[in-house]
């Protein structure tokens, strides 16, 4: 039981600075990821409007001073373009598969 | 040993075969070939939908069911877009600062000329559409450009489609490379994926047609710009294939295009070949 305790304290410990709150430079530096991919994805002109939304949204709470949730829009907006990218390039060829012939 | 090789001389043959019958078929795939595709896309929609008759394609959702063909014949006795094609008449008859008028701009006076739109322009490599054409012609007499989307460019286009009506769709693609190129990369587009829907344009128009979406019916690829412009009661109001095209993307969720852009003018150059042929029936009205 003693060692059990033990075990979960030291886990908690272990996890302990991953759940801290998030800062500004954190919201900076996804936000900067998320922007990258963006214009990666605008530059291939297959930009989603989703991706613009979650950016917006990370930005609003970022000035709002809200971090936790400004990055965790940022990481979504990332996650967002990177998928579009993946959809450009994977449709350069595959919609020759829809064609009519 | 004699045996070994005779198995593989005669596995060598039947590869060398099997590749002699495949290799003009993957050429065949890869070669732009507008004549073969718009008769593989009209037959497709023929064979799909044979009790419709071809020249009412053009009516999109309304050729795919009888009930909504039923109230849309109702509704042409007062059609929605009248205001509209008024004021496009009337648009296109007062001149402009100058003296000139759009009939100066094209061909035949404007009159009876939107079944060869859009065109390839051989001097600039491009394609020009209807929209576009008028644009240039405000701007070649001194006038401000229209937006693309709606109002007097709707107007102006609707009544030019009204003067048409019942001409058959005459597109041309002249022996060019970059006209093949073009209606090639709007071939590409229409059956590109895009937006978090992943949906592409013959995601709805080919493979859905007459099937709903909420409580839209899908209207059929073939003949779809035939009726532009068209007036939407979604919209409440007028909208230009600019606007279809915009609002397409939107609903996949794809930021869209900059009207005219490169891509929405490919597109309706291929749109439009594939329905040479059918009639004009624009300006036309949707749910």
């Amino acid at each position: 039981m003693k060692l059990s305790l033990g075990l979960a304290m030291l886990l908690a410990l272990s996890l302990a600075p991953s759940a801290r709150a998030a800062s500004e430079a954190d919201y900076k530096a996804a936000y900067a990821a998320a922007e990258a991919a963006s214009k990666e994805a605008a530059g291939m002109r297959n930009q989603w409007t989703v991706t613009v939304s979650a950016l917006a949204a990370a930005k609003r709470a970022a000035d709002g001073g809200d971090f936790g949730r400004a990055v965790a829009a940022a990481r979504e907006a990332e996650a967002l373009a990177r998928a579009s990218i993946f959809q450009a390039v994977s449709e350069k060829e595959a919609w020759k598969a829809m064609e009519i012939r | 040993m004699k045996a070994r090789i005779h198995l593989l001389l005669g596995s060598l043959s039947a590869a060398l075969v099997a590749f002699a019958l495949a290799a003009p078929r993957v050429i065949a795939a890869d070669k732009v070939d507008p004549v073969a595709d718009a008769k593989a896309f009209q037959n497709f929609f023929f064979q799909k939908f044979p009790n419709v008759k071809h020249e009412d394609f053009v009516n999109g959702p309304y050729s795919m069911n009888e009930d909504m063909k039923r109230q849309w014949q109702e509704k042409e006795e007062f059609p929605p877009y009248e205001f509209a094609l008024e004021a496009g008449k009337e648009m296109f008859s007062t001149p402009f600062k100058n003296g000139k008028t759009y009939a100066d701009c094209f061909p035949n006076g404007g009159i009876g000329i939107r079944q060869n739109y859009p065109y390839f322009d051989s001097g600039e490599g491009k394609v020009i559409t209807l929209e576009l054409a008028l644009n240039r012609c405000r701007e070649a007499n001194g006038e401000g450009p229209y937006s693309y989307v709606k109002d007097e460019m709707a107007s102006l286009t609707a009544y030019m489609a009204y003067t048409s009506r019942g001409k058959l769709m005459d597109i041309k693609i002249p022996d060019d490379p970059r006209a093949l190129a073009a209606y090639e990369n709007g071939k590409r587009y229409f059956y590109t994926r895009r937006g978090q829907m992943n949906f592409s344009c013959a995601s709805c128009h080919v493979q859905s047609p007459g099937e709903r979406i909420r409580a839209e019916t899908l209207a059929p690829a073939l003949g779809i710009l035939n009726a532009m412009p068209i007036y939407r009661s979604e919209w409440s109001g007028m909208g230009t294939t600019s606007r279809r095209f915009v609002t397409c993307n939107s609903q996949t969720r794809a930021v869209s295009l900059e009207p005219q852009s490169d891509e929405y003018r490919d597109v309706e150059y291929f749109l439009s070949y594939v329905a040479n042929g059918l009639p004009i029936s624009g300006p036309g009205a949707r749910p």
